[in-house]
């Protein structure tokens, strides 16, 4: 396990696991995680459901304990510590408003636990409304809101008691598209203004990649890679996080040579092209390799194609048009291009086309 | 003329007619009974003009009003009881991962409802002449006790409902937030609670002032409450003085039951 | 130190200890005032009646040979009892008659309530629920105002010319089972009513589209459907009736007896409590036998109960 330096991290994982039931229908929900979340970072735990992140994110509240292994908050083990010990608050998924109470009853209901003061608490009651922008609505019931203003109190009365950490349960799922837009970059800006380290779940790829600072990709109770969005993106280490972010093409390729993180490999057809290998790899043989679909452009066959095949469909989807490509080695290829109104003259169905995929555009996968 | 109506795929033929019938039958008896409370003449069945001399028969008949007194102290006290300890169990009893012991508990408490009433007062009979015997006391307790164990089960049903009704993870949230267990019980679980309590208590009130049979075999001499009372009367000739008790009687527990759907129908 | 897992374990069984805290006074309570008890009267029915009532503490096989058998007093030779039989009889007919006419006019009441629009079906359950809630002693005695000799039936009767004198009709069995389907309809209508409302039309619909007429939607759609309801029904209505003790005491008179009558007899006039306890045990055990069958049944058609 690696040893994080106290001072620099908000949550430490280190090597948590979590097991549900026991005997036959024990269920590992969690496996050797072991992840650093930085001081007022974004981070987001990316994955499908089922993958162990909503697990991650209520064992760092406490609501229940890990099986083995630390969960530390500034350096100290808080693994068994109840959640109302905690400096930590969560947004739920379904927001968990209390039904019964007003909205500042709601947002004042932690600091009325933590027994502050009462001026403390109109003071900071009155600040936290301000910042979600709901003054107005401060003596309705929650039951009377919107699904988006809901939202809002649940982030507000969350941040009341300026936690250390504010933990995010797929907090915007139940929300419409245009409303989800809004509320990420309200998101960013609460981050951005109070300075708090937001823990993110989601199962949306976009939102993560919009969102966040870090994005650790989990599937089944493991964590495969913790990156950028743009490391994450470009450079997916394991077929899973390439299939699970974006859309990709997948080839095989024979590594011929390798030298600085870059492998010259034979692709499928026989052309040769340069691949980034990720860290801690020593390519040889066979390898998989994987371009996205925008990092590809339709060509003449001959004219420095890569690749060359028939092109089997062709899909307009407003912002662009996708092409998939019936390869001669009988794998698909899909390429995305951007609509312009200048943009040329597109070849028939059918045609044979040629593929050129962009320069660095290549990344080989860890298996 | 041919039916230009929809064809409605729900209809029954004949159980519109049936149904309704049975609404009729159902309070046609009760209706009758209420209509001779009002009759000026001493018959129950020919009319001789309204009255309300036999409600002032009942309320100058000092045996009515002590068993009614009585029915009503052993009815409050009982449905306190019961619901008190109907609200702990149905915390203890939803909820959770199943435990050991949850299912036992969990059919205990119902087990008055499947048990014939007829058994269980003969074996409170036997049990609780025997502790006369031994103790001395022959007071209202023992109608009270018997009275609240089988009101439990009643005043259990709408709690449990709505506890399983609220949203757990409500708890959860008052945890996140710095409350203790206690503070996430009084603050949250308990005011969500309510209307299932007031629920409770209502039907286990109406429950108990309703009992006959295991308060005949459980009072002592002198314990009369109002059904037991009026069970010793029916045996004789009867006069309108019994539809008069039996009206406000009617009338009492109508309308908690009332009260019982409106809070009942409530949902925050 | 204690590991996070250490700790999961311990507040999981503090869990479960507080539960069984918070669940004892229900429990405490049930125990001595209501199922607890059974336990003296299964030990009474073994026991020697006393001169004066209670018991002689002295092992007597006596009161269980009596449920079923008696013993003749010139040659000790035993037979058949049949007073006891004939009354078991009597109320295993009547609860199942009264069963049976309950399902019969329940059901289409039911049918009737779940297919109103939804807020008027919150009035027509009320209307059923009213009843059940109010005294059963005051209905029975609602009945008994309507049937007796001097009743309202019988001067209507006799004043529209249909008959010279009062038709007897109290203190017979048909008394005893008018009141009983009257007091118990609605235990027959609510959980018919529940299974109901949770049928989904869109397959009576698919039934018609492949050429059912309304009985046979009724017969394999509907019947079907609301199975569990019936069964639940049957046995809400069956049990309490086999043990009924007011109907039949106030409409049956002091001769047509049903068990619960029979068994508080032999505490009362009959001064015999331990076959009076037999015959409790007895009773209990048909109910229990009841509910074990109704078990069985609910558990094959379990898919109906629960929308999972």
């Amino acid at each position: 396990m690696t040893h994080h330096s106290q001072d620099q991290f908000a949550i430490e994982v280190c090597n948590v696991g979590m097991v549900f039931g026991s005997g036959a229908h024990a269920f590992k929900a969690l496996d050797d995680v072991d992840v650093a979340i930085r001081e007022n970072e974004f981070f987001t735990l990316l994955g499908p459901s089922g993958c162990g992140k909503t697990t991650l994110l209520r064992l760092i509240a406490g609501f229940s304990y890990p099986t083995e292994g630390e969960i530390r908050l500034h350096g100290r083990d808080i693994a068994a510590l109840p959640p109302h010990k905690r400096p930590v608050n969560t947004v739920f998924q379904n927001y968990a408003l209390f039904p019964h109470m007003t909205v500042s009853e709601n947002i004042a209901f932690g600091l009325v636990m933590l027994g502050r003061p009462r001026a403390e608490i109109r003071d900071s009651v009155d600040r936290m409304l301000k910042l979600v922008q709901l003054e107005a609505l401060k003596d309705r019931r929650t039951g009377q809101l919107s699904g988006g203003q809901q939202q809002r109190v649940a982030l507000a009365r969350a941040l009341a008691p300026q936690p250390k950490v504010l933990l995010l349960d797929e907090p915007l799922s139940a929300l419409d598209f245009k409303l989800r837009k809004e509320m990420q970059i309200e998101l960013k800006r609460l981050q951005h203004e109070t300075g708090i380290t937001f823990i993110f779940v989601t199962h949306d790829q976009e939102e993560a990649l919009t969102m966040a600072d870090r994005i650790a990709v989990m599937s089944s109770g493991h964590i495969l890679q913790i990156g950028s969005p743009r490391d994450i993106y470009d450079r997916p280490a394991e077929r899973f996080v390439a299939d699970f972010i974006g859309e990709t093409n997948f080839m095989t390729a024979d590594v011929l040579s390798c030298a600085d993180g870059t492998a010259q490999v034979a692709l499928p057809g026989g052309a040769r092209f340069a691949a980034r290998v990720p860290d801690g790899v020593r390519p040889s043989g066979q390898v998989s390799i994987v371009v996205r679909p925008e990092h590809a452009e339709l060509v003449d066959p001959g004219a420095g194609a890569h690749l060359t095949g028939r092109l089997a469909h062709v899909v307009y989807f407003g912002t662009d048009t996708h092409y998939h490509v019936l390869l001669d080695t009988g794998q698909r290829f899909i390429l995305r291009r951007q609509n312009s109104r200048n943009a040329g003259a597109e070849p028939p169905e059918g045609a044979v086309v040629g593929i050129r995929i962009d320069n660095g555009a290549a990344q080989m996968l860890k298996d | 003329m041919a039916s230009r109506r929809a064809f409605d795929i729900r209809h029954q033929t004949g159980f519109p007619v049936v149904a309704l019938t049975c609404f009729f039958l159902l309070y046609l008896p009760i209706a009758a009974l209420v209509v001779y409370a009002f009759n000026a003449g001493a018959s129950v069945a020919v009319w001789q003009g309204f009255s309300l001399r036999w409600f002032v028969t009942a309320w100058n008949n000092e045996q009515v009003l002590d068993a009614a007194w009585r029915s009503f102290r052993i009815a409050v006290c009982a449905a306190f009881i019961a619901t008190a300890a109907a609200t702990m169990a149905a915390l203890a009893t939803t909820r959770t991962r199943p435990y050991r012991g949850l299912n036992a508990k969990y059919a205990f408490i119902n087990m008055p409802l499947m048990v014939p009433e007829i058994v269980v007062s003969v074996a409170l009979l036997i049990f609780f002449s025997r502790i006369k015997l031994a103790t001395g006391y022959t007071g209202l307790g023992y109608l009270v006790a018997a009275h609240a164990a089988f009101c439990i089960p009643f005043a259990y049903l709408p709690i449990r409902a709505r506890l399983e009704m609220t949203d757990l993870s409500l708890e959860t949230a008052a945890a996140d937030l710095y409350a203790t267990k206690w503070q996430a019980f009084r603050w949250v679980t308990l005011p969500l609670l309510w209307p299932g309590i007031l629920a409770g208590l209502m039907l286990a009130f109406v429950i108990s002032l309703d009992d006959v049979v295991i308060t005949e075999f459980v009072k002592s001499a002198g314990q009369e409450t109002l059904p037991t009372y009026m069970l010793g009367q029916l045996r004789r000739a009867v006069t309108p003085e019994m539809n008069a008790i039996s009206t406000v009687f009617l009338l009492i527990s109508v309308g908690i039951v009332t009260l019982f759907f409106i809070v009942s129908r409530k949902r925050t | 130190m204690a590991t996070a897992a250490d700790i999961a374990r311990q507040a999981r069984s503090r869990d479960i200890r507080g539960r069984w805290f918070l669940a004892s006074p229900a429990l405490v309570i049930i125990a001595l005032a209501s199922i607890g008890p059974l336990a003296i009267v299964m030990v009474y029915s073994f026991l020697a009646p006393g001169s004066y009532g209670d018991v002689i503490w002295k092992y007597s096989p006596d009161a269980w040979e009596s449920v079923f058998l008696k013993r003749d007093i010139f040659d000790n030779s035993l037979s058949l009892a049949d007073a006891h039989l004939s009354i078991f009889w009597r109320s295993l007919r009547l609860s199942f008659l009264t069963t049976l006419i309950a399902l019969l006019f329940g059901f289409p009441t039911a049918y009737f309530i779940a297919t109103r629009s939804p807020r008027t079906r919150e009035i027509w359950l009320f209307l059923v629920t009213i009843p059940f809630w109010t005294n059963l002693l005051i209905r029975t005695f609602a009945i008994q105002e309507l049937i007796r000799n001097e009743g309202i039936v019988n001067k209507l009767l006799i004043r529209i010319g249909m008959i010279d004198a009062p038709i007897q009709m109290m203190f017979t069995d048909f008394a005893i089972l008018l009141g009983m389907a009257y007091v118990y309809f609605p235990l027959m209508v609510l959980p018919l009513y529940a299974s109901m409302e949770k049928i989904d039309f869109r397959l009576v619909e698919a039934g018609y589209d492949l050429y059912a007429t309304r009985w046979k939607v009724l017969r394999h759609v509907i019947m079907p459907m609301t199975r569990p309801g019936i069964i639940a029904g049957s046995i809400l209505v069956f049990i309490p009736t086999l043990g009924a003790y007011v109907t039949p005491r106030v409409l049956g008179g002091g001769r047509n007896l049903m068990l619960g009558n029979l068994i508080e007899l032999q505490f009362g006039q009959g001064r015999n409590w331990p076959l009076g306890a037999a015959l409790s045990m007895t009773l209990l055990a048909i109910v229990l036998l009841a509910l074990m069958v109704y078990v069985r049944f609910a558990a094959r058609t379990g898919g109906h109960h629960h929308g999972q």
